[in-house]
């Protein structure tokens, strides 16, 4: 892995991998608890899958906010974004001249739309991007509450039916208790995010675009230095991230067949929190796509385990708190213990990780 | 002269803060002259500029601690109305199991619960100044943890929904004091959380006048390992930041749970982080940590305050309020956004020339007294 980008400095590539491989470990571990202490609901193929059936839209946020993450900057405004694109989805289905490609573009458009504005304000007039995305953020729920403010359940047929519409394999499944053979089912938006996780995987990996994501990440100025066009790569990050907000709303329609004021509320903390726990940091330049996926089902995974628990919901808040305190301690001192030599060889050979030793030949 | 140049380019800091809301008190004029009347009720003044200052007084507290933790951290506490929700809790928990029924009696515990959710305000900087300082985990993330459970504790020490606050003095704190004296009845013409609010910044002021707080926090911001090399341990004025925000959040979960009345874990100051952030921003100072004006920061948080106020004062529909605040923001940052200010400041530089072309080749005189006539208002632009 360490040979695949060249721009940046080998150190912080590894940095990056060391936290994405931190993540995906912890997600081992936590699915294993999980299997281990509820065997019963969480050895069920279904139980994954429910996982991206029921929350697609927020991998697919988490996935373009960690490219606007990885740049140094922030977008907030993702969650009012989807819900935005979800009620005004609605209101068009609802309408006479309703028609669910029409509702595709109009996804897009707003979500583009929000992109565009944000971006070319955070990179060309050079304002801090915390303050427009929450301006974007207030726009978005301004609107979504401007343009309807009462719950809409579409019923269109050509919508409803797409709504349905189940991806079943039939040699993966489940007996029930009568003995019937359950197959497992895949909702179409759990392809989009496959989808959208192959191609933002590999636009950051092996394109120009994702290397200068990198490189303005970790430095700005050295990156235009190299020559690279800093404000134009920071522009078109937020436009995608605007882009996946737009394509999680879709999704999150497709889900829930309905336009509700609260869809997508408070997504964009859980993507926040979803990308630190995958190893993407806020300061920028450090951090693995493919780890905002496996930190947003880290977070699920936490949630099931807790409601699977039967914790009073108060405690579930608490309890999910907690753990995410328990990463972001680990996640820093793994990072400190790396930096600091001295604390190199206190490691027991069992606990180094491939990245480290990498790193140690190299000096 | 020179005196008057350093006043003027202080006063730069707050050009922001201050055009906004001189822009703001003009649309409020032209929508009706009766902006700045002030009636008297039963002995209190009431108005719009009174409400204005009656319910920016958590906002204005919180922003002051979130511009120091701003400057030192280069990061945001978003935590901040969970962290309030805990420490006011702590406060109503206090209070009503005193069982206190004489007058002086529930004075005395409402002091001693307030100290106390000082205390608890101090725990909760601390766990936040931990990770943030120690650990050294972005202030955003770190925050997020009691962003996402800090409501739950507070319901958890409430033990029930919304526990009501019912004694007299809480009410007057919430709203006016009054008291008798020999049959007569005094009442203090000012809303008390605006008293408060007052002291607050008195004492915030006088704490960055006499001690050497600014300088460090300033000099972490800018630069935290030039600042180590200059004998400042960043890790401990950091930590400090965060202790002070958890003092100001003690400070306005009182302020706020006293005005309510009752302890609503749930609904307590809850998007107020936002509002703080966009203060400290509105108010000139830079989300990414530095040098920072505590002045502007509460300026803006009364300018939001007066925003709010001046929609629904324009009787714009309350579903669109957010999208009209929005597009002010946006507008507003645009104005004051570097590229747009440099240009600002060539087009001025251009039209100053031009003129004194214009008058040199009238006058036909020397062009020095020009050159520095140009040059000492590029300076003051600045």
């Amino acid at each position: 892995m360490g040979s695949m980008n060249t721009i940046k400095p080998k150190t912080r590539l590894s940095n990056s991998n060391l936290l994405f491989i931190i993540a995906g470990v912890i997600f081992v571990l936590m699915y294993g608890f999980a299997l281990i202490s509820f065997p019963g609901s969480f050895m069920q193929f279904q139980t994954f899958f429910d996982l991206f059936n029921l929350n697609a839209a927020l991998i697919i946020m988490t996935l373009g906010l960690c490219i606007v993450m990885i740049v140094g900057g922030i977008d907030i405004s993702i969650g009012a974004v989807c819900g935005l694109v979800t009620m005004a989805c609605a209101m068009l289905l609802e309408s006479k001249m309703g028609n669910v490609w029409g509702a595709l573009l109009l996804a897009l458009g707003i979500g583009i739309a929000f992109g565009v504005l944000q971006g070319y304000l955070i990179a060309y007039l050079e304002i801090q991007p915390f303050i427009i995305t929450l301006a974007g953020l207030f726009l978005a729920q301004g609107l979504l509450t401007t343009i309807h403010k009462d719950p809409i359940n579409v019923t269109m047929p050509a919508f409803v039916s797409l709504r349905d519409f189940k991806i079943v394999i039939p040699w993966l499944g489940t007996q029930n208790r009568l003995g019937n053979f359950i197959p497992c089912e895949i909702k179409p938006g759990v392809i989009v995010v496959v989808a959208l996780v192959v191609l933002l995987a590999a636009l950051m990996k092996w394109s120009r675009f994702g290397r200068n994501v990198y490189a303005v990440g970790g430095n700005s100025q050295s990156a235009m230095m190299l020559g690279i066009n800093v404000k134009r790569t920071i522009f078109f990050t937020y436009v995608i991230c605007g882009l996946t907000a737009g394509i999680s709303g879709f999704v999150f329609i497709m889900t829930t067949g309905a336009g509700n004021i609260g869809n997508g509320a408070l997504f964009e903390i859980k993507a926040i929190a979803s990308n630190v726990i995958g190893g993407t940091l806020l300061n920028g330049g450090v951090g693995n796509l493919l780890g905002s996926p496996i930190g947003a089902l880290t977070l699920l995974v936490i949630n099931e385990l807790i409601r699977a628990a039967g914790v009073q919901s108060n405690f579930q808040a608490i309890v999910s708190g907690l753990l995410l305190y328990l990463f972001i301690v680990l996640q820093s001192v793994v990072m400190s213990l790396r930096d600091r030599r001295k604390f190199k060889l206190a490691l027991p050979p069992w606990l180094r990780l491939p990245g480290k030793k990498k790193a140690g030949n190299q000096e | 002269m020179q005196r008057l140049k350093a006043q003027l380019y202080q006063l730069s800091y707050l050009f922001l803060p201050l055009s906004v809301l001189v822009l703001l008190i003009v649309i409020n004029l032209i929508k009706g002259a009766d902006y700045f009347s002030i009636t008297m009720v039963k002995g209190a003044f009431y108005g719009e500029i009174p409400n204005i200052l009656f319910g920016a007084s958590e906002l204005v507290i919180l922003s002051i601690g979130m511009t120091l933790v701003t400057a030192a951290s280069q990061g945001q506490d978003i935590g901040i109305g969970a962290s309030a929700t805990i420490t006011s809790a702590v406060f109503v928990l206090f209070v009503l199991n005193a069982g206190a029924v004489n007058l002086w009696t529930i004075v005395l515990t409402i002091v001693a619960g307030f100290l106390l959710s000082c205390m608890a305000g101090l725990v909760v900087g601390a766990f936040n100044g931990i990770l943030v300082s120690v650990f050294k985990v972005q202030p955003m993330v770190a925050t997020l943890i009691l962003f996402m459970g800090g409501r739950s504790i507070a319901f958890m020490i409430d033990g029930k929904v919304s526990p009501i606050l019912a004694n007299p003095i809480s009410n007057q704190i919430g709203t006016v004091i009054n008291f008798t004296i020999n049959n007569s009845k005094y009442v203090v013409p000012i809303q008390t959380p605006i008293i408060l609010t007052a002291i607050f910044i008195v004492i915030v002021a006088v704490v960055l006048k006499k001690t050497n707080l600014r300088l460090y926090v300033e000099s972490v911001g800018i630069n935290p390992s030039a600042a180590r090399l200059n004998g400042i341990n960043p890790k401990k004025i950091i930590f400090l930041t965060f202790l002070i925000m958890g003092v100001c959040t003690a400070v306005a979960g009182f302020i706020a749970v006293n005005k309510a009345g009752r302890h609503d874990s749930v609904n307590l100051l809850k998007f107020i982080m936002m509002d703080a952030i966009l203060a400290v921003a509105i108010g000139g100072n830079a989300l990414s940590g530095g040098k920072f004006s505590i002045t502007g920061s509460i300026i803006g948080a009364y300018t939001i305050e007066m925003l709010n106020r001046t929609l629904l004062r324009l009787e714009v529909e309350p579903a669109m309020i957010k999208a009209f605040k929005a597009v002010f923001i946006i507008i507003l940052m645009v104005i004051a956004s570097p590229v747009v200010r440099v240009f600002a400041k060539k087009v001025l530089y251009k039209a100053q020339t031009i003129v004194a072309g214009v008058t040199v080749r009238k006058t036909g005189g020397p062009n020095n007294a020009v050159v520095s006539d140009t040059d000492t208002s590029g300076k003051k632009e600045e």
